[in-house]
């Protein structure tokens, strides 16, 4: 999912890296505001451990790979904003370090990886949970659930970018139908690796979850919920 | 007490990050991933220019000089999880810090 440089023109590339910017200074604020300093080494964590799993490069059809992209995973262990920005550290890294992703579409990669993913993501994440349960078990299925619409909402995401700004004149609908297509499966893998991740966190540290933070304040329905593992 | 065990999960949790980066990771898939597949099949990955950055010791996630591809994947992303470990951790902080310096400075909260 890291577009490399050349894919998308020089003014499309240049207006995504502006709304990122401005994005992440948002999120800088918020999540300064929000949070305390104990939080810091949770925040290197979440980046470390999304660097660490994106190079987990799976294999989802044939000739293709996908990884995940985390945006979501990080918005459900400390929050959409602290969330997006530790998503956009393993970009920037990526980018200046390994190469991967291109410094100019870097605006675009944010964008759709940290994002799209932590707060387009996170919404969904926190309807599902609602449907789906106020508990351990519902935070899981959300995080899953929205995991893999946050990897095909992302696809989506570079579907009008290309439209926007693509180069090399490839049929729009053609790129849609397989850019959506491969990434139902990417999402799937996304799906998993998300809900196994935030299910052991629960299981140990649920109080380090942010996606069930609200759960216990907000809901005298669940009692449970409120006292999993003290 | 507290930040003791926030420590030890801290410290676990990197502990598996730096596992999978070292041990799994020269394992993963070389195929080529959903969006480069979709620009090879519909003739836009030619349109990809050379990366900036392409002359990094570290580009394409291995360490220039290691001779085993595993030892040098291995490493990449050992160093890859340091560094981002590092950066989003002490880059926080930082921001924290910087703000507090200017509420002190500006209007009580």
């Amino acid at each position: 999912m890291h577009i490399p440089d050349g894919f998308i023109d020089a003014p499309t590339s240049a207006a995504a890296g502006a709304v990122a910017v401005g994005a992440l200074a948002v999120c800088l604020r918020r999540s300064g505001e929000m949070l305390e300093d104990k939080e810091a080494p949770l925040a290197g964590l979440v980046a470390a451990f999304v660097f660490a799993v994106q190079m987990l490069n799976f294999p989802v059809a044939a000739g293709t790979s996908g990884h995940l992209l985390g945006g979501l995973l990080a918005a459900v262990l400390v929050g959409p904003y602290l969330g997006a920005l530790c998503v956009s550290v393993v970009l920037v890294v990526q980018a200046l370090l390994f190469a991967d992703g291109g410094l100019s579409a870097l605006g675009l990669n944010i964008v759709n990886m940290a994002l799209v993913g932590a707060f387009a993501g996170y919404g969904i994440f926190l309807l599902a949970r609602r449907v789906l349960g106020a508990n351990p078990g519902g935070v899981v299925a959300a995080s899953s659930l929205a995991a893999l619409l946050s990897v095909v909402l992302a696809s989506v995401v570079f579907t009008l970018e290309y439209a926007i700004g693509g180069t090399g004149g490839a049929s729009l609908g053609r790129v849609a139908a397989a850019m959506i297509g491969v990434h139902v499966l990417i999402g799937i893998g996304e799906a998993v690796i998300t809900g196994l991740t935030v299910g052991a966190v629960l299981a140990v540290r649920p109080d380090l979850v942010y996606g069930a933070r609200g759960l216990r304040a907000a809901s005298p329905t669940a009692p449970q919920a409120a006292t999993v593992g003290g | 007490m507290a930040r003791r065990r926030l420590a030890v999960f801290v410290a676990a949790g990197l502990l598996v990050a730096l596992a999978l980066a070292f041990f799994v990771s020269p394992e993963a898939s070389s195929k080529p991933d959903g969006l480069n597949k979709v620009a090879i099949d519909q003739g836009f990955a030619d349109k990809e220019t050379a990366h900036r950055t392409a002359d990094s010791p570290l580009a394409g996630y291995g360490v220039r000089g290691v001779g085993s591809d595993r030892l040098s994947t291995g490493l990449a992303g050992v160093i890859g999880v340091g560094a981002t470990f590092g950066i989003a951790g002490g880059g926080f902080l930082l921001a924290r810090r910087a703000r507090r310096r200017t509420a002190a400075g500006g209007v009580e909260r």
